[in-house]
């Protein structure tokens, strides 16, 4: 990946980073410059009037109201200036274009949800190149955020609520989706990815990302442990995230945090997924029973997740 | 010239030496006890100085540990769920437990009454109540830690705080408590300043560290009380599920961080006014100048206590709140600019055709007009709404924030550490040593949190535990990190520097001249050094400003300038 | 800066009254300084209250109808009562400030003991207002479960979405000035204690003063949450 952004930005990838680029090496130009005066000054004083014996007596400098007025007026122009410059930018980032294709994202901890118009779901965001995109979101536990720091856009995820960001990608790449709001253990860990791609990529993939009519329980659960996002916290290789593996898991002796134990079959899946808290294992937390399976999963994708963990 | 008032054949006040043996407010009562139960404005500043001094380097050690965690991807030194747990009590310390009490506490106790010509503050016996209570809100800290920790952030906001754990209840309980230790100290401050100013002491004759602690008073009275009641709807919200703050109980969030930002905001003022007011008296002393503007930066400091109410959604850009809040929320920031660069431009003027002293004090406070004004400018960068979308919960604003409150009021308080530590202990510090260290922590300082603007406009998300899976397409954050760590070291080997030596100074240090200085202030002409108990032995009665230095000569002899060989009086 | 002494009152040295602390020139000077400390305590107290209406205030306005429903559940009678009740400790404690300065020891302790009296009843009040929500299982927060039927209410009439809300608010802000009223009582019993043993004259009375300015705010709270939570 090349970034050919500056010593302070990324490079930007969407129709606002310009202008608010823009703002940002006009506030930072401003700022080095009076830096400098300031500063400089300072050192120029330090120098010019340093003590040279004890008997120095200065004379007290008479109070210039010209120059109190000239250091209270001009920068009232300079904030003036640069607030209303980020307000017009703030009016662009906040109000969606009316044709704007809506994406819904469903922030979680610890995992990214995106829902796409035609019932697509997949924990990557995919979107058109050069046309606008809202992301209708809301959170299914806690306050997350949803930061691409190429796209300049950021917006707090609120649970029991929608919040909406957008942007206008500008380049075929892939980008990172950063939680910016403390959620938790794995706050640092809940990230996603953010795929530009051209039009016909994305009608492309879109329909490739639905499910097949003819597939398996199992292929129908393996996609869904990616679309629901159970990846952010069950891993398939053994490693122990949030929760336990799925690895080897079906047919295993389960012991639990109250020392109660039970095997793993197919019953035993199909309760850890719509009463979670029932039976936790030991040395995890209580946590996925927040995240309300049992809304969200009919009875044929909880059938072909039980299928999905079994072959692991 | 007022001096020609005086009668002739009086010896000045300022150079009266006590007989030897006069004991002063650290001799004339001794053991654990007169400490514990003394109501002596002085004695109350330094258990402040002693309780924030451990909280401090509790808070630093915290920081230290952040900072060495970071030092590589993955797991450096600890897991998840306490580096989350150290970055939060790193600033819940730091916050509460010492730069809120901070400057007020230490300083404002121990030479505001003197300042103004009195004996005490008005409430001596609450100012001493003021110390237990906030020992009190610590000790209720300390249970918090015992009992596992919160891992929320310093600003609990909510479900994720009141669905947390228990420990949740003590650090609320713990804010709660000793945010009552600020409001009496504010109202003390209050009614010390309309009510003990000595005869002639007119409000335009306080020194200007006196016009900042008043200043910081008024904002403690009146924005303290809300973060109390924020606290006690976020313990119910815990405790019993009230439902004001969770979605999922029909509360609302945002409406949290109103509450909670209604008072944090106004309490950054209350951590920066005191610093400046420090920097004006540094400014002058070491100029031997008048500081200019004197009512400007009076009265900014006013308007800063006013304004800092009316900003606090700047907190809350991407919040949720509507984008018309933000947008008038947005623009009152700015305008608190205005003030902080009047006095930041009369500081510097204050040097002009001064007579600059590079002493340690001095050091600090250009070290402070450095780093605060970088500070300063991040704020304006972050004030902007369309460019603080980018830089919102990043890196940035770490930056920005410990270039003002670590930059600004933490290097004050180390400038009025250095400036009135010989009249608080009768020692000076070694200066040699003074000088090392604070070269030491302005590299440190830069090199940790200049790294960290960068990081943050780059991307870098703040209260992360690991970058590792950010590497891929920003792989300038390892180094970026590791520099900011190593800068870390740096700072705090400064930091343990000024311990050694101050400490040091105590045992072994030369005993301070009365006015090593050659100030002008009350503390310095009119006090021994340590001072009485009673301060003076008689009402002072004021005649001049605060800062006429070019007046103090014909009333008390060349002022001396700190070769330690006398205190430059007439009698020597 | 500073140049010599300056005449200090009679006061300040030799005969200092009893009363006058070391730290004060002036018996007055130290009344003064009382009575300003003590008002910007009760700026304090209203900036914590203020958060309170600020939470019912928000809640109101996007739930209008809820709350103008639930607050039927509270007996406006008891509160007007509560009110009077209050207001006429607010004239006691008034009564016993201008017996005090008037020298007049035994009117003035009628008064302090009349106020605590009113206080009392106020609590008194309240506590049947409270134990009349929990019998009908109207608690703060998670507990809230109104069943039952009594006083011309059906309660399960009142278990609606943002219901628990309203309650929640009622008893955090009445919970919290009745706290208020109980330190007040604490205050006033200490208060008789020392009239009792003549600590208080025409010459001293600053506790009297300042616990009356307290009671006065306790009594003006009240005087907002009464028709905001009853009336309306």
């Amino acid at each position: 990946m090349d970034d050919n952004g500056t010593l302070w930005l990324p490079e930007g990838a969407s129709t606002i980073a310009g202008e608010v680029d823009a703002l940002f090496y006009f506030i930072y130009w401003v700022s080095v410059i009076m830096f400098i005066g300031v500063i400089g000054t300072m050192g120029y004083f330090m120098v010019a009037y340093r003590r040279r014996s004890e008997a120095d007596r200065p004379t007290p400098i008479k109070e210039n109201k010209l120059v109190e007025a000239s250091w209270i007026v001009i920068p009232t122009i300079l904030v003036l200036i640069v607030f209303t410059w980020g307000f017009k930018s703030f009016i662009k980032l906040s109000v969606a274009p009316p044709n704007s294709y809506e994406i819904t994202v469903r922030a979680q901890k610890w995992a990214w949800v995106f829902e796409y118009p035609d019932g697509v779901i997949s924990n990557e965001l995919h979107v058109p190149v050069s046309r606008p995109v809202k992301l209708r979101m809301s959170s299914g536990d806690v306050l997350h955020s949803f930061f691409v720091p190429e796209f300049r856009v950021k917006h707090d995820i609120v649970p029991n609520r929608y919040t909406s960001v957008w942007f206008e990608a500008t380049r075929q790449d892939t980008f990172q989706v950063m939680c910016t709001e403390y959620c938790g253990t794995r706050h640092s860990y809940m990230l996603a990815l953010v795929i530009v791609q051209s039009q016909d990529e994305f009608n492309r993939w879109l329909q490739e990302s639905g499910i097949p009519e003819d597939a398996s329980p199992a292929e129908r659960g393996a996609l869904l442990y990616q679309q629901q996002a159970c990846n952010g916290c069950h891993s398939l290789d053994g490693t122990a995230m949030a929760a336990p593996s799925f690895q080897g898991l079906f047919g295993t002796e389960r012991t639990f945090e109250d020392g109660t134990t039970a095997t793993a079959d197919e019953n035993y899946l199909r309760e850890s997924i719509l009463q979670s808290s029932a039976k936790i294992v030991e040395g995890y937390p209580d946590i996925m029973a927040a995240q309300r399976y049992e809304d969200r999963l009919t009875s044929e994708e909880i059938d072909a997740l039980v299928a999905f963990i079994k072959e692991q | 010239m007022e001096s020609a008032t005086q009668p002739a054949g009086v010896a000045p006040q300022a150079a009266e030496a006590p007989p030897s043996g006069t004991p002063n407010y650290l001799t004339h009562e001794r053991g654990l006890w007169s400490w514990l139960t003394t109501r002596d404005h002085k004695r109350i500043g330094i258990l402040y100085a002693c309780s924030l001094a451990t909280f401090f380097l509790v808070g630093g050690v915290l920081a230290l540990l952040v900072r060495l965690e970071l030092l590589t991807p993955g797991e450096t030194i600890m897991g998840a769920d306490a580096y989350n747990q150290t970055f939060t009590l790193h600033a819940i310390v730091m916050v509460f437990l010492f730069l809120i009490p901070g400057i007020p506490a230490i300083f404002g106790n121990f030479v505001l009454p003197i300042h103004i010509g009195a004996v005490d503050v008005a409430f001596p016996r609450l100012n001493l109540a003021s110390w237990y209570v906030f020992m009190t809100g610590a000790a209720c800290a300390i249970g918090g830690i015992l009992v596992g920790g919160v891992d929320t952030g310093w600003t609990f906001y909510t479900p994720y705080s009141s669905q947390g754990t228990n420990a949740v209840l003590f650090m609320t309980t713990a804010v709660f408590i000793a945010g009552f230790a600020g409001i009496f100290t504010g109202i003390n401050f209050i009614v010390t300043v309309h009510k003990m100013r000595a005869p002639g002491m007119t409000w335009n004759r306080l020194p200007l560290f006196v016009w900042a602690i008043y200043a910081t008073a008024i904002v403690q009275v009146l924005a303290t009380p809300v973060i109390g009641i924020t606290m006690v709807l976020l313990f119910l919200e815990k405790f019993i599920q009230i439902g004001i703050f969770d979605p999922a109980l029909g509360g609302d969030p945002v409406l949290f961080q109103h509450f909670f930002w209604f008072y944090s905001h106004p309490a950054v003022y209350i951590m920066i006014l005191p610093a400046m007011g420090i920097i004006s008296e540094l400014m002058g002393t070491f100029s031997r100048q008048k500081v200019a503007g004197y009512t400007f930066i009076a009265l900014s400091s006013v308007a800063i206590a006013f304004l800092g109410f009316l900003v606090w959604g700047h907190h809350m850009f991407v919040s949720g709140q509507s984008p018309l809040s933000s947008i008038i929320f947005s623009m009152l920031t700015f305008l608190i600019g205005i003030p902080t660069g009047i006095k930041v431009f009369n500081w510097v003027t204050t040097m002009y055709r001064g007579s600059v002293w590079l002493q340690t004090p001095m050091l600090y406070a250009l070290m402070f007009l450095f780093l605060f004004t970088i500070g300063g400018f991040t704020g304006i960068m972050v004030g902007v709404l369309s460019v603080d979308v980018h830089l919102h919960d990043t890196y940035f604003i770490v930056a920005h924030f410990h270039y003002v409150m670590m930059g600004g009021t933490v290097i004050a308080l180390l400038g009025g550490l250095h400036y009135w530590w010989p009249k608080a202990t009768g020692k000076m510090y070694n200066e040699p040593a003074g000088k090392v260290a604070a070269a030491l922590i302005f590299v440190g300082f830069n090199l940790t949190f200049f790294t960290q603007f960068i990081l943050g406009s780059r991307g870098m998300p703040r209260r992360y535990y690991d970058y590792a899976d950010l590497l891929d397409r920003h792989p300038e954050f390892l180094g970026l990190h590791q520099a900011s760590t190593v800068g870390s070291w740096i700072l705090a080997l400064g930091l343990f520097l000024i311990l050694f030596y101050m400490l040091w100074s105590l045992f072994k240090g030369k005993p301070a001249p009365k006015n090593p200085w050659g100030a002008v202030t009350l503390e310095w002409t009119h006090t021994t050094t340590p001072p009485g108990p009673h301060n003076f032995d008689r009402t002072p009665l004021v005649t001049r400003g605060p800062y006429d230095f070019h007046l103090a000569d014909d009333v008390f002899g060349p002022l001396h300038t700190g070769d330690g060989a006398g205190d430059g009086t007439a009698q020597g | 800066m500073a140049d010599t002494t300056v005449a200090v009152p009679p006061e300040a040295h030799g005969h200092r009254p009893p009363h006058l602390q070391h730290h004060f020139v002036t018996s007055e000077q130290q009344f003064e300084a009382a009575k300003q400390g003590m008002w910007l305590f009760l700026i304090t107290e209203i900036l914590l209250f203020s958060g309170m209406f600020v939470a019912y205030t928000v809640y109101r306005v996007w739930h209008p109808e809820v709350f103008a429903h639930v607050s039927e559940l509270l007996d406006w009678r008891l509160g007007l009562l509560n009110t009077i009740v209050l207001l006429t400790s607010s004239l006691t404690v008034a009564l016993s400030i201008h017996f005090a300065q008037q020298d007049k020891q035994r009117q003035m302790l009628i008064c302090l003991v009349l106020t605590i009296l009113c206080a009392g009843i106020f609590m008194l009040v309240k506590y049947i207002e409270y134990t009349g929500k929990f019998e009908h299982g109207i608690f703060p927060g998670a507990g809230y479960a109104p069943h039952g039927v009594g006083g011309g209410h059906d309660y399960a009439d009142y278990d609606v979405a943002y219901a628990p809300q309203f309650f929640s608010i009622y008893f955090v802000m009445t919970g919290i000035h009745g706290f208020h009223v109980l330190v007040g009582m604490g205050i006033f019993t200490w208060l008789i204690t020392r009239v009792v043993r003549g600590h208080f004259s025409s010459a001293y009375y600053t506790p009297v003063e300042l616990t009356g300015l307290f009671w006065h705010l306790v009594d003006i709270i009240w005087i907002f949450l009464f028709p905001l939570l009853y009336l309306i």
